[in-house]
């Protein structure tokens, strides 16, 4: 029926086709050139004898050019922050400044080996120790890690110094509590780390049950994982009270910063509680996702968690340069290689010197202001299942809509025909239906009003024709994909056509 | 946008955050900063970070030359701003990257299938050991004492409170894992044997021996790969259960570490043990070829505690400049490129063999050997230091049984030149040592 609805963001343009880059591959193409070699050349099989490779398969030969467009035309199938917002809620999803990647591929960061000696290392060393300096001074915290890869790694590092700690008392007690607001991966590193997971149910404004709590706070809980502000967009305002029914019992508060962007410069953890917390620089501090990756996990912690931190930390030494200390016999250990993502490093360093003080206090604050202009703009249109106030994110749910059979992954779906990426859906657990939503202080309004106009005429689509979002998209390249069939009989890489099938 | 939402000014919306815990005061931080001091300041840190020095460390980190085209491609913001490609319909071309990833790493691995990629090569292979342990629903872990030190160091971490034991077998004079001491640690408990190839000491190990001590005893076998542009020239561990590589080798800046590009993979009856995300191929409903993330149910944000792993953020844009490498190199490339290694390599250890000894010449090896001295490799590296190259990586701290031992490593990038004025500076320094020997062979031996 309504075969031409108003898009005010997206419009047909030219999208081309493009195979797998095995399918053009022939032989004698190449896109590689070696300088002569300078010493003489090898007998590889009499050096490798029967450890000789002898035929690398499938490998593609194909020319620089087609490498080129291959890649340009798979790129723009991608929707990305720079096509415009990605209200993704708990992800963060704001704009990756350039100068960040400009200053991590200057020659000397780049090229740096992670095993040079420290007396020429002290320009890594340095930016690890003036992160590290900004992130205690953001969190409010007293020491630090920068090691942990991701969000989750930060997690399971925390929680190992969290173990570390109760066994150093003696007992490292037996389970952690987790709101059932929480992110997946809290459940999962809690097990990681030989745990038990105990629920904790949220009340209803959609906060951690401070009675609850009380009830199921004893002398095996080692900590309780919470995020603040939750995943529902809410701040814990009883905060401090959660973190004293913790202490009280000798239980550590943990919180997962996935929604520190709420925060910054405006309330620091340590202020209010918090022993233990890792970041995430690719959500509060720009370092860009890249379709998935890489993250960077740093962990906070108080004073008494400092002996635990995995070696090495960076140290001043008595001369005024800077080390790596290796020598921390209650350290947990390494949790990888090396000393971290360190490209990360530079870039969230990057951001915070873009923004400074006020910077970084404008955007905490243009971050909430841009979800509350959306609650406002959609509230009415969508189900608001908590009318909590909302920090940084705002939480529908799909209530009214699902009346007609449209559930919030439908919805989802219609809202790339209008160019926008989805919000999240399905999450937290604890809103069935739940459109997640979190626009970040990038957006200037101009973005956020074309969102809402978008999400109305969805809204109003499902009245007059439901039909239609159920079966959207209609403008993306492909429809829904059969993801049923792609778990059920796994294709998970490409193979030749044989002669004989 | 206040009116709208009919607040006065924008502290209201701070008002949930009780306030005595708002902060009412500017951080303590840098000021904030223009475009162009940014730059100057990493610029002035990158001067004091061995820019310009010619360098022979590897060890789990190399510096190959990455193709201009890789820089080019990942910088376009549909890659570099992208989110996770949860949402299918817009996320082709992530997805279909990753696919063709997949199927690179499984032809060069030798493996059935690859996932999206891990952490980097460490948590990898403690990701393996874990998979291992619930394939075979046994709990010990046999270890090769030349894996990686890091790398053994993050499964500790890993597998302590996994309970996981492990049993360490050491090398041979070749530098090689003692076949005998393996088959002597692996028993009926034994759920895998983790060994490195090429090892921590550059030399190649023995796969179909290793796997048949492994398989006789109901133990898979882990091999983890740290320099990846071996697989040009150097056999894939086929007889291997579970692969875990770090693939910075390709096209992955040094970086000081990090971001590096885990990936583990295996063969096909173990696919929904292994962790980490993973592409597949399937239909719309027009039947259209497309892509979607697949076998979710493994994964931390449907089974939570349940997991087969925490990971949840991987390497995707690291594992496109990898990606991206390997196209480039491709079929024939990235089998010269290894022989070009193994060239400078070959070079090397004979120069360096006249004036030192360089241990485990028993079994071939392909981009790194082990340099015996008489001086403390540290003091040999300092002076090395005053002439701008950066030595090989003193051994003491990991093997100290191997006493004034370094780990050197060449790669298409290492000029003669530069070998030979390496070279010379450590027989400069053998041939003093030598003769202060000759006269005051106590002091010297203190």
């Amino acid at each position: 029926m309504k075969t031409n609805p108003i898009t005010r963001k997206a419009t047909r343009h030219i999208s081309q086709n493009e195979g797998l880059i095995f399918e053009k591959s022939s032989p004698g193409k190449a896109a590689w050139k070696l300088p002569p070699l300078d010493v003489p050349e090898v007998d590889t099989a009499k050096l490798l004898g029967k450890q000789e490779r002898k035929d690398l398969g499938n490998m593609p030969e194909v020319s620089e050019i087609e490498i080129i467009r291959h890649f340009t035309r798979l790129s723009t199938w991608n929707y990305a922050i720079d096509l415009g917002m990605y209200p993704l809620g708990s992800c963060t999803m704001k704009y990756n400044p350039r100068v960040n990647e400009f200053v991590a591929r200057v020659e000397g960061l780049a090229n740096g080996h992670p095993y040079q000696a420290e007396k020429i290392s002290q320009g890594a060393l340095r930016i690890m120790k003036t992160l590290s300096d900004c992130l205690l001074e953001i969190t409010g915290m007293d020491a630090i890690t920068l090691q942990p890869a991701a969000g989750a790694q930060g997690e399971l590092t925390g929680l190992l110094m969290v173990r570390a700690y109760h066994e150093s008392k003696g007992n490292a007690r037996k389970k952690i509590l987790i709101p059932d607001s929480a992110h997946g991966t809290n459940p999962a590193t809690a097990a990681t780390v030989g745990y038990a997971v105990e629920n904790l149910k949220s009340n209803d404004r959609g906060m951690v049950d401070v009675a609850a709590l009380a009830a199921q706070m004893n002398e095996d809980v080692a900590a309780l994982m919470v995020t603040n502000p939750n995943t529902l967009g809410v701040f814990e305002q009883e905060i401090h009270k959660i973190a004293d029914l913790l202490h009280e019992k000798g239980g550590l508060l943990y919180m997962d910063g996935a929604n520190m962007n709420a925060l910054v410069a405006k309330a620091r953890p340590g202020d209010f509680g918090v022993d233990v917390m890792h970041l995430n620089l690719h959500k509060t501090f720009s370092t860009p996702h890249g379709g998935g990756g890489p993250g960077s996990g740093p962990v906070a912690v108080k004073k008494m968690l400092a002996p635990f931190l995995p070696t090495p930390v960076v140290i001043t030494k008595p001369d005024g340069t800077l080390g790596f200390e290796y020598n921390r016999p209650q350290s947990v250990g390494r949790v990888r290689a090396f000393y971290g993502n360190f490209g990360m490093f530079i870039r969230a360093l990057a951001y915070i010197f873009a923004n400074g003080p006020d910077g970084l206090r404008q955007t905490t604050e243009d971050a909430v202001l841009n979800a509350n202009y959306i609650r406002k703009g959609l509230e009415g249109t969508f189900d608001l299942p908590y009318d909590t106030p909302s920090m940084h994110e705002v939480v529908f749910s799909d209530k009214l809509q699902s009346k007609k059979g449209v559930k919030t992954m439908d919805l989802a779906k219609r809202l790339i025909d209008y160019g926008f990426h989805p919000y999240t859906t399905a999450f937290p657990l604890i809103v069935p239906g739940a459109l997640m939503i979190e626009p970040t202080e990038s957006e200037p309004k101009e973005e956020l009003d074309l969102f809402i106009e978008a999400m109305k005429s969805i809204a109003e689509e499902v009245e007059e024709d439901p039909q239609y979002v159920l079966d959207a998209p209609h403008n993306a390249r492909i429809s829904r994909l059969d993801e049923t069939a792609a778990a059920r009989k796994p294709v998970l890489r490409w193979k030749p056509e044989t002669s004989n099938p | 946008m206040l009116q709208a939402i009919g607040i006065r000014s924008v502290d209201e919306l701070f008002a949930p955050i009780p306030a005595e815990y708002r902060l009412s005061r500017d951080l303590t931080i840098p000021r904030q900063m223009a475009e162009s001091e940014i730059v100057d300041w990493f610029k002035q840190r990158a001067k004091e970070n061995g820019e310009g020095y010619t360098s022979f460390l590897g060890a789990g980190a190399y510096f190959h030359y990455r193709p201009v085209v890789i820089d080019a491609l990942v910088q376009r913001g549909e890659f570099l701003t992208s989110y996770t490609p949860y949402q299918a319909e817009f996320a082709q071309g992530t997805l279909q990257a990753i696919f063709e990833f997949q199927t690179m790493i499984s032809e060069l691995t030798g493996m059935d299938l690859a996932n999206a990629s891990m952490y980097d090569g460490s948590t990898g292979a403690a990701e393996a050991v874990m998979m291992a342990v619930r394939v075979t629903g046994r709990q010990t872990a046999v270890i090769a004492r030349n894996l990686h030190p890091e790398y053994r160091e993050v499964l500790n971490t890993y597998a302590t409170h996994q309970e996981i034991p492990q049993k360490l077998v050491s090398y041979t004079d070749s530098g090689t894992i003692d076949l005998k001491e393996l088959e002597a640690a692996v028993d009926g408990d034994t759920a895998c044997v983790l060994i490195q190839s090429p090892n921590f000491f550059g030399t190649i190990e023995d796969i179909e021996a290793i796997a048949d001590i492994a398989h006789k005893k109901g133990a898979l076998l882990i091999v983890s790969i740290a320099e990846a542009a071996s697989l040009g020239i150097v056999e894939p561990p086929r007889q291997a259960d579970i692969v875990a590589m770090e693939a910075q080798s390709f096209g992955v800046p040094l970086g000081f570490g990090g971001p590096y590009c885990g990936v583990l993979a295996t063969k096909e009856k173990f696919v929904r043990q292994m962790p980490g995300r993973l592409a597949g191929q399937t239909v719309d409903k027009n039947g259209k070829r497309g892509f979607v993330l697949t076998l979710a149910t493994r994964e931390q944000h449907i089974r939570r505690e349940k997991a087969t792993s925490n990971i949840c953020t991987n390497q995707a844009l690291v594992a496109l400049m990898v990606n991206i490498f390997m196209t480039v190199y491709g079929k024939v490339g990235l089998r010269e490129l290894a022989k070009q290694n193994l060239a400078k390599t070959v070079y090397a250890a004979e120069q360096f063999d006249k004036h030192a000894k360089v241990l485990f010449a028993g079994a071939p090896r392909f981009n790194e050997f082990v340099v015996q001295t008489s001086e403390d490799p540290y003091a040999i590296n300092s002076r090395l230091l005053g002439h701008k190259i950066v030595g090989g990586l003193p051994l003491k701290k990991f093997y100290p049984e191997l006493g004034n031992a370094a780990l050197w490593c060449c790669t298409e990038l290492t000029t003669r030149s530069m070998i030979d004025t390496a070279v010379g500076l450590v027989a400069e320094s053998e041939r003093s040592v030598r003769t202060m020997k000759d006269v005051e062979p106590e002091e010297v031996a203190r």
